[in-house]
C-alpha cells in the first residue's frame, strides 16, 4: 500500500507556506543546470513551470502533443481569474479567498493547499500584468475586476471573455522566450506515452512523436506531468478534442495514486447536444442565469412544440417552482441536477429531449432587446452561430455538460505524487479544489503551481538527487517500457476489428453519462461497473485502426487514449460508489437532503481517496488520506 | 424554432487534398456525404465521413483541430478556396453545414504557403509562427521578479487596442489568404500588443526588428497591402496594426544604427 505523507508545514495556518519557503532544501545555482527536468503539457501550469525553472537555471525539455504549445486547452476560458487583491477595498483578503474556495469545494480539499493558492494568486497577477496581459482596465488605468459565483466581494480578473487566452499567450510568450534562448528543449507533436521508473524514482518518459512515429526515451531527474483534466472519459464535454488523461493513467499504471476521480464538475448552461455526429459542447456563460428564466413544459405532449406555441400556464419554470428563495440563480450543481430531471421524466425539448429553454422574454420586456444585447449579446450572438435561432426571438435550450475534473494524480503539499520525482500541476493533480471548483479558480490554480509553487518545491526533491545520478536512457526500465508501448502500438494496427475508435468512446461517453454523471445511485454505477469491461473487451477485439505507426495517424493516437478513459472510466464509478455521500460535483441520490441539496457524511468520507493500481484485472486498492480541519469549521454549504 | 425540424437532410460532394506525407505528391479526391444535418459543424461531417472510411478500411482524413470552439487556432481548411471557409470571423470548426446546399461540390484542402508545408492530408506545419515569436514575441519578466501590477496603469484605450491585437489565434489564415504569403498580420499583431502596453517598452525595438527578421527568413513574403488577411481572420484583427508595425519597425532601425558606446556587460562593483 502506498504511503500518503500530505507533508503539511507544522504551524499557523498563515505561516505555513513562508515556513515551509525558508525550510525546504535549495539547489546551489551551479549545480541547477546539471539537473533536467522533463515538463509534459503546456497550457498554464505547464508553460509557467517549464519557463520558470529554465530561468532558474535547470536543464529543461517540454513535450506537447499539440503543433504549437500555445494551443492547450486552458485557452478556452472564459470567465476569470481570481486573486485576493483587494482593489475594491470591499473587504477581501487572503483568507476570504481561502474560505471562498475551501467552502466552494464543500470542504474536501486541504486546508493548508488552499491558503497557499489564496496567498500566492496576488503574485499572479503582477506576474501577467508584467508580461504584458491586457487585461481589462478602469479609465484611471488600473485593473478593473467583476464579480463571479461563489463569493460576495470582487476579485475576478479578465481579459474580455478571452481570459484564458491571454493568460496562456502570457505564459507561452515566456515559453517561447525560453526556447529561443536555448532555455528549454522544445518537443512539439510529442506525446508521453509512459512514464519510467528507475529504483522507485520517476526517472523519464517514453515519447511517441506524432508526425513520423519515432519512438524515443528520455531520462531525467526528474518528470512533471501538466497534462490536464479528464473530462473527455464522457466523450462530450466542453473540453477540446484533444484533452486526455493518457499521461496519468500511464503515470497510474506506474504506481502513482489517483485521488478522488469521480469529482467531475457539470456545468448547467451548456448548448444542448443536437445530434449523434456531435463532437463537442460548448459553454454558454452562466451569468445568462441572471436575466433568464428557465422552464420545461409541463407536459411530455407539448416537448416538441415549438416554445412560443406553449401557454403560459403549460410551462413550468422549475427552478422558482423547487427553489423559491433563490429561484433561477440557484447553484450550479443543483440547476443541473433539475434540468435533468425535468428531462428523465420526457418532459425536455427538443427531437433528443434533452435540453430546457433559458427564456429572456420577460427580460426584454423590461430591459428592451437593446438592453438584453449590450449585457449578453457575445453570448447571444454564439447561441446563433451553433443554433442558427435567435435567443431574443425564441428561448435559448441549454442543457448540462461535463466541463472540469476536480480528482486528478495524488500529490502531497510539494505537489509531487506518491512516486518521488514525478510532480504534477493544474487540473492533472486533484489537490485544491475539493469536491468542486468555484468559477475562475483554474486559471488561478494553474498559474500557481507553475510560477510559484514548484520552483520552490522541486529543489527540495532535486537537492537530494546527486547531480549526474540520472539513470541513461539506455537503462532497462526504459527498454521494456518502450517494448510495451510498441507492443500496444502492434496490437491496435493488426486488430481485426470493424469499429472506428470514435464508436466506443461515443459509447464509453453515454455510459459514463448515464451512470456517472450528474446524479449517480448505487445500482447505477454497479451496471456501469459491469458495461465497462465488456464495453473494453469488444473495444480491444473490434477496433478498427486504419493506417500505419510511421506517419501521421489520428486513429492510432485516439485508440490508445480511448482505451485509457475506458480504464479511468471504471476507476470513476468504482470511486463514486465507494463514496457513501454526496459533496460537491459528486451527487449520490441515496444522500440527499431534503430539498435535495448535497448530505456529506464528514465523519465516513472527509477524507482523500487515492487509488492504487494493483495490476491488469485486479481490483485496484483504495488509500485514504484523512482530511484534518485544523482552522476551519466544516458546516452544510449553504447559498440561500 | 429549433432547426432540427425545419430541415431536412442532404448531401454533398467533398473534394478533399489528400497527401500521404511532406514529400509526397497529393491530389483531389471526391467523397460523397450523404444524410447531413445543417446543425453540424464542418469538422462533424469530416468526422463521419471518416468513419465510414475506417469502416472501409481506407485510411481517414488527416485534419487538424482540438477546441472546436474558434479559439485554439489549430484548425486550418481551405473551404472553396477561402481560409476557414464562408462566412466572417469564425474558425474552421466554427463553420456549419448550413452554409452549404444539397449537391454542392465542396472543396478543402489545407492552408497554402511555401512557410507551411503539409505533413499530411489537410494538416500543415506551422511551426515558423512560433520560431518568429521565440525571436521576440515577450516581455522579459522572470517570476518572482515582477512589481505591484497597479504601480503601472495602462491607459484604458491602450490597454483595449492592445486587446484587439492580441486576441490573434496564431492559425496562420492571414498567410494563407495572402497572394504573397505574407505573415504581416500576424507578426504585426503581437508587436502592437506588446509595444502598446508600457511594460513592453524595454524590448521594444529588439522585438520587432528580431521578429521581422525571423519572418523574412522563414520565407514569407511581402505586404503589398491588399488586406485579405484581415478579411480572413477569424478575429477579423484589423490590418491598421501592420501600418503601427511597420513604423514600429522604421525607428527602431533608426535607432539600431545609433548603438551606445558601451552596451556590454559591465563588471561588479
Ligand atoms: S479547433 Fe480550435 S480554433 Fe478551430
Amino acid at each position: 500500500m502506498a504511503t500518503l505523507d500530505s507533508k503539511i508545514p507544522s504551524g499557523p495556518l498563515a505561516d505555513k507556506w513562508r515556513k515551509h519557503k525558508t525550510e525546504i532544501k535549495l539547489v546551489n545555482p551551479s549545480n541547477k543546470r546539471k539537473y533536467e527536468v522533463i515538463v509534459v503539457g503546456a497550457g498554464l501550469a505547464g508553460a509557467s513551470a517549464a519557463s520558470t525553472l529554465a530561468d532558474l537555471g535547470y536543464k529543461v525539455k517540454n513535450f506537447v502533443f499539440h503543433d504549437s504549445p500555445r494551443r492547450a486547452h486552458s485557452i478556452a476560458a472564459q470567465g476569470g481569474i481570481n486573486a485576493a487583491k483587494n482593489y475594491q477595498n470591499d473587504g477581501d483578503s487572503v483568507h476570504r479567498l481561502f474560505y471562498d474556495t475551501l467552502k466552494g469545494g464543500d470542504y474536501r480539499a486541504r486546508e493548508a493547499n488552499v491558503h497557499r493558492l489564496a496567498e500566492v494568486s496576488v503574485n499572479i497577477i503582477d506576474q501577467c500584468a508584467a508580461l504584458g496581459v491586457p487585461f481589462a482596465r478602469e479609465y484611471g488605468g488600473l485593473l478593473a475586476n467583476r464579480s463571479f459565483g461563489g463569493a460576495q466581494v470582487s476579485r475576478t480578473f479578465y481579459a474580455r471573455g478571452q481570459t484564458g487566452q491571454q493568460l496562456l499567450l502570457g505564459a507561452y510568450s515566456s515559453l517561447s522566450r525560453t526556447v529561443g534562448a536555448g532555455l528549454v528543449d522544445l518537443h512539439t507533436h510529442s506525446e508521453m506515452l509512459d512514464l519510467v521508473v528507475v529504483n522507485g524514482h520517476a526517472k523519464g518518459i517514453i515519447v511517441r512523436n506524432l508526425i513520423t512515429g519515432e519512438i524515443s526515451r528520455h531520462s531525467a531527474d526528474a518528470v512533471i506531468l501538466a497534462t490536464g483534466g479528464y473530462g473527455n472519459v464522457y466523450n462530450l464535454s466542453t473540453y477540446a478534442r484533444g484533452s486526455n488523461a493518457t499521461a496519468i493513467m500511464r503515470a497510474y499504471r506506474r504506481g502513482a495514486c489517483l485521488a478522488n476521480p469521480c469529482y467531475t464538475q457539470i456545468h448547467p448552461t451548456c448548448i444542448p447536444v443536437s445530434g449523434d455526429y456531435q463532437s463537442k459542447l460548448t459553454l454558454m456563460s452562466e451569468s445568462l442565469r441572471n436575466d433568464g428564466r428557465v422552464w420545461a413544459p409541463k407536459n411530455p405532449a407539448d416537448r416538441l412544440k415549438a416554445p412560443g406555441e406553449i401557454a403560459e400556464q403549460d410551462r413550468d419554470y422549475f427552478l422558482e417552482r423547487l427553489y423559491p428563495s433563490f429561484g433561477n440563480l440557484c447553484p450550479r450543481d443543483v440547476a443541473s441536477r433539475a434540468a435533468k430531471r425535468a428531462c428523465d421524466e420526457g418532459r425536455g425539448a427538443g427531437e433528443s429531449g434533452l435540453g430546457v429553454y433559458l427564456d429572456f422574454a420577460d427580460a426584454i420586456k423590461r430591459l428592451g432587446e437593446n438592453g438584453v444585447r449590450e449585457r449578453y449579446g457575445n453570448l447571444f450572438d454564439i447561441y446563433h452561430e451553433i443554433t442558427a435561432e435567435s435567443a431574443y426571438q425564441t428561448p435559448m435550450r441549454i442543457y448540462p455538460a461535463v466541463h472540469y475534473t476536480m480528482g486528478g494524480l495524488w500529490v502531497d503539499y510539494n505537489l509531487m505524487s506518491n512516486i518521488p520525482g514525478l510532480f504534477v500541476l493544474g487540473e492533472a493533480n486533484f489537490s485544491d479544489h475539493g469536491s468542486n471548483r468555484l468559477g475562475a479558480s483554474a486559471l488561478m490554480q494553474g498559474l500557481a503551481d507553475g510560477y510559484f509553487v514548484i520552483p520552490y518545491t522541486i529543489g527540495d526533491y532535486l537537492a537530494g538527487q546527486k547531480p549526474g545520478s540520472r539513470p541513461s536512457a539506455d537503462a532497462a526500465e526504459f527498454k521494456t517500457a518502450e517494448d510495451e508501448i510498441r507492443g500496444v502500438t502492434t496490437r491496435f494496427l493488426a486488430s481485426k476489428g470493424k469499429e472506428p475508435v470514435s464508436h466506443f468512446h461515443k459509447r464509453l461517453g453515454k455510459l459514463m453519462w448515464e451512470y456517472c454523471g450528474m446524479a449517480r445511485t448505487k445500482q447505477g454505477l454497479e451496471t456501469a461497473l459491469q458495461k465497462i469491461p465488456a464495453l473494453r473487451e469488444e473495444f480491444q477485439t473490434n477496433v478498427k485502426v486504419p493506417g500505419s505507426g510511421d506517419t501521421l495517424n489520428q486513429s492510432l493516437e485516439q485508440a490508445g487514449r480511448v482505451a485509457d478513459f475506458i480504464d479511468l472510466g471504471e476507476l470513476l464509478a468504482r470511486d463514486a460508489l465507494a463514496r457513501e455521500e454526496s459533496c460537491g460535483g459528486h451527487f449520490r441520490e441515496e444522500h440527499q437532503h431534503p430539498d435535495g441539496e448535497c448530505k456529506r457524511d464528514d465523519d465516513q468520507f472527509s477524507h482523500v481517496a487515492a487509488w492504487e493500481y494493483q495490476g491488469e484485472g485486479r481490483a485496484p486498492v483504495r488509500n485514504v488520506e484523512a482530511l484534518n480541519y485544523e482552522f476551519v469549521k466544516m458546516s452544510v454549504r449553504n447559498y440561500k | 424554432m429549433v432547426a432540427e425540424h425545419s430541415s431536412k437532410n442532404f448531401g454533398i460532394t467533398l473534394r478533399v487534398w489528400r497527401q500521404a506525407g511532406p514529400t509526397q505528391p497529393g491530389r483531389f479526391v471526391d467523397y460523397q456525404s450523404q444524410d447531413l444535418n445543417p446543425n453540424m459543424s464542418f469538422l462533424e461531417m469530416l468526422d463521419v465521413v471518416n468513419d465510414e472510411l475506417t469502416r472501409k478500411g481506407e485510411e481517414p482524413i488527416a485534419f487538424a483541430h482540438d477546441c472546436r470552439e474558434g479559439i485554439c487556432g489549430t484548425c486550418a481548411c481551405t473551404i472553396n478556396g477561402k481560409p476557414h471557409g464562408p462566412g466572417k470571423g469564425v474558425a474552421t470548426c466554427q463553420v456549419y453545414m448550413r452554409a452549404f446546399r444539397d449537391g454542392d461540390v465542396v472543396t478543402v484542402e489545407p492552408f497554402r504557403a511555401a512557410a507551411f508545408p503539409v505533413i499530411k492530408d489537410l494538416v500543415i506545419d506551422r511551426s515558423a509562427f512560433d520560431r518568429i515569436q521565440q525571436a521576440g514575441g515577450f516581455i522579459t519578466a522572470r517570476a518572482g521578479s515582477a512589481p505591484e501590477a497597479n504601480a503601472l496603469p495602462v491607459p484604458k484605450p491602450d490597454a483595449d487596442l492592445a486587446m484587439d491585437a492580441a486576441v490573434c489565434i496564431g492559425c496562420g489564415a492571414c498567410v494563407a489568404a495572402c497572394k504573397n504569403a505574407s505573415a504581416m498580420l500576424f507578426v504585426a499583431a503581437k508587436v502592437s500588443h506588446l509595444g502598446l502596453m508600457p511594460q513592453g517598452q524595454a524590448e521594444r525595438d529588439r522585438r520587432v526588428l528580431a521578429m521581422v527578421g525571423v519572418m523574412d527568413a522563414e520565407g514569407f513574403g511581402n505586404c503589398t497591402n491588399q488586406y485579405e488577411c484581415s478579411a480572413a481572420c477569424p478575429k477579423l484583427i484589423s490590418h491598421d496594426f501592420i501600418a503601427r508595425m511597420n513604423r514600429d519597425y522604421f525607428t527602431a532601425s533608426l535607432r539600431a544604427a545609433v548603438k551606445p558606446a558601451s552596451s556590454g556587460a559591465s563588471g561588479g562593483a
